[in-house]
């Protein structure tokens, strides 16, 4: 084990990995020599060379776009964008190329790529550069979408992305990367896909939260344990496709439902769990399932964000809400 | 060159019958993708958008499964490793980047393959063009890109297009050379790609070549180009067409005659009469196909969507409910 930044678990999965397997290229803007913006793939370049870890122009429909011919051509890319406000120029090539190619093909040309980026806000950052895009990806029949909440899930879950024969969109929670450090395994560490964590246990009211979400989850919940209410936590993990099963469990071990969101509400991934709960587990609730979300507004200026991000006294007053009913 | 005519000729009669979907014609490009695709060695590929439905015939794929593919039907889609040639392109200068990124892939791998990339006048104009041919420049991508400059894009002529004198001029921007071809005389588009890949190979990094032509038909089915253009201009690119112009050649260096061109065109009318129905005979697709390959695996929600649409199609055989209007 070692005690990493959730940027340096991020960092030691792309190295391990490119170390393990010659087919993994990276490409993207100012990842080699500079190391990225957040400098997630600093010291890469000068390990593997400039042939393997790319710097691109300022192209993110051509990097993504390139990343379908390296798939073809049986590579195994993983591009880079630079910020999550900055994969609407690749939506084009994402949602017509990136998730249907297999499908086109009959399953005789997958595009085995990572398509990371940083998502969310938190950070104090200009416009653009603090979107929760999760929803557009999961609307995409064909990706898989992974975001991380801990250092050794970011390296874990991204060493099995970069394993995927499915495209994954990873969706890296930029207020995370120099904000959270936490115990890490050293050497292989592969956390499977499509997996809910129970983040901890509880019997009162069950959390639902996802990448910067899940620390608001469990501050919410220690909140909670000091009033005597017991919460359970769940890191829902990966988003598309979602852990139906996963998700019944951790709804039906208590009963009461609250879905914490950083994306703004509409369509989001807190409506389909909702759904999928009201669906399948009815009889088993005993309130009104909550959703605390980003409200329906492009992510604000930074000097009001705090009121726009779901903190815990939204979530608490949402659980309350909960178990009043 | 006859072949894909004949092919072409054919499929616009099926499409009017009701017999197959929409059909990107391409009369008069035949020079430009026959010439293009024989400039290539057989392990190179090809990444053609919609107009170039016909090439994969260049590389013997049975004109059942292209009419199959027009009929909607799986047996049409493409294995893109059998032919080495990318998925048919709907959204246009979007195969751009493939080429480029698959032909980069393939040097990083030490092969000497050379990546196509077919496109249209009207794809030029499209952010996916630039960001693919300017990627190639800077990696060196050994990938020719191609353009069809047949004057139209639907119905926006090409001055509407840019306001550029000719688009091989283009090429300067991205620091990598562009020519400009005769895209109705097959032999020039041939030296031209062969060139090309010549250079590609050894290299040298990309080329763009603009081959110039003219839209002799519509843009698709149904389009009627007379609510946009003079039927004149498209009268006098036909008296001047590569097919004409290919068989006179040949005609003059007696190596055809008019007897042989009727022949080869009645055979491959037999076939395509054969291919029709062979593609029309072809079994309903399993249902099960609907949820096959989205993923490597159906996700647990696709197994229980089909064994519902199983479930409903079982009772709908078996009479129990109608489901639909008998």
């Amino acid at each position: 084990m070692s005690e990493l930044l959730f940027v340096e678990a991020l960092t030691r999965a792309l190295g391990e990995e490119m170390e393990r397997n010659p087919q993994v290229v990276l490409l993207g803007e100012d990842i080699g020599r500079n190391g990225g913006v957040f400098r997630v793939t600093q010291g890469l370049q000068a390990r593997f060379g400039t042939e393997r870890v790319v710097d691109t122009p300022v192209s993110e429909a051509g990097i993504v776009g390139a990343a379908v011919g390296l798939c073809l051509a049986r590579m195994r890319p993983v591009c880079e964008l630079q910020f999550d406000g900055f994969s609407y120029p690749a939506l084009n090539q994402i949602i017509t190329h990136v998730g249907r190619y297999r499908w086109r093909t009959r399953g005789t040309a997958p595009m085995p790529m990572v398509i990371r980026m940083p998502s969310g806000g938190g950070v104090r950052a200009p416009e653009l550069h603090s979107d929760s895009p999760e929803t557009y990806f999961c609307h995409t029949p064909g990706l898989v979408v992974v975001t991380p909440s801990t250092p050794a899930d970011a390296k874990g879950l991204l060493t099995a992305a970069m394993r995927s024969p499915d495209p994954v969109i990873f969706l890296e929670p930029k207020k995370l990367y120099r904000h959270l450090r936490g115990e890490v395994p050293d050497g292989e560490h592969v956390t499977p896909l499509g997996v809910v964590r129970t983040v901890r246990e509880g019997e009162d009211v069950t959390l639902f939260a996802w990448g910067a979400m899940v620390e608001v989850a469990t501050a919410t919940a220690d909140a909670l344990a000091q009033k005597g209410v017991s919460a359970h936590v769940c890191d829902v993990r990966t988003l598309s496709p979602l852990d139906e099963e996963g998700l019944l469990a951790a709804a039906r071990a208590t009963g009461r439902v609250v879905i914490i969101q950083e994306a703004p509400r509409t369509c989001g991934v807190a409506s389909e769990i909702a759904a999928i709960l009201a669906e399948r587990a009815m009889y088993d609730l005993k309130a009104p399932i909550q959703r605390v979300t980003g409200f329906d507004v492009p992510h604000p200026y930074f000097s009001i964000e705090h009121h726009h991000r779901p903190d815990s006294a939204r979530v608490l007053a949402a659980v309350h809400g909960t178990l009043e009913a | 060159m006859l072949y894909l005519r004949v092919f072409d000729e054919r499929a616009l009669i099926y499409h009017r019958h009701g017999r197959i979907g929409t059909w990107a014609i391409s009369w008069g490009h035949e020079a430009i993708q026959v010439g293009a695709m024989f400039a290539l060695r057989d392990h190179d590929w090809a990444f053609p958008s919609y107009r170039e439905n016909k090439v994969g015939l260049v590389r013997g794929m049975s004109p059942t499964d292209v009419l199959a593919g027009c009929r909607g039907h799986p047996q049409g889609w493409w294995n893109p490793n059998i032919w080495r040639l990318g998925s048919i392109s709907i959204p246009v200068a979007s195969q751009v980047p493939h080429a480029v990124g698959f032909a980069w892939g393939e040097r990083l791998q030490g092969r000497d393959t050379v990546a196509l990339a077919f496109f249209g006048d009207g794809a030029t104009s499209e952010g996916e063009f630039h960001e693919g041919t300017n990627l190639a420049g800077v990696l060196g991508a050994p990938a020719i890109l191609l353009c069809t400059n047949n004057q139209w894009a639907i119905s926006t002529p090409i001055h509407q297009q840019t306001r550029a004198a000719s688009l091989v001029d283009k090429a300067v921007g991205y620091g990598i050379p562009g020519v400009r071809v005769d895209g109705d005389d097959v032999i020039a588009v041939y030296l031209a790609v062969s060139e090309a890949v010549e250079r590609a190979r050894s290299g040298g990094g990309p080329t763009f070549i603009e081959c110039v032509t003219y839209r002799m038909q519509a843009h698709a089915f149904p389009d009627d180009p007379s609510v946009y253009r003079d039927d004149a201009a498209a009268e006098a690119a036909r008296r001047n067409e590569c097919l004409v112009r290919y068989e006179r050649y040949l005609q003059r260096l007696d190596l055809l005659t008019p007897e042989v061109a009727a022949r080869f065109r009645e055979e491959w009318l037999a076939q395509m009469a054969t291919a029709i129905t062979e593609a029309e005979a072809l079994p309903a697709p399993d249902p099960s196909l609907v949820f096959d390959h989205t993923y490597e695996r159906k996700t647990p929600a696709m197994e229980r969507d089909l064994a519902q649409l199983k479930a409903s199609l079982a009772q709908g055989a078996a009479g129990k409910t109608s489901g639909r209007a008998p």
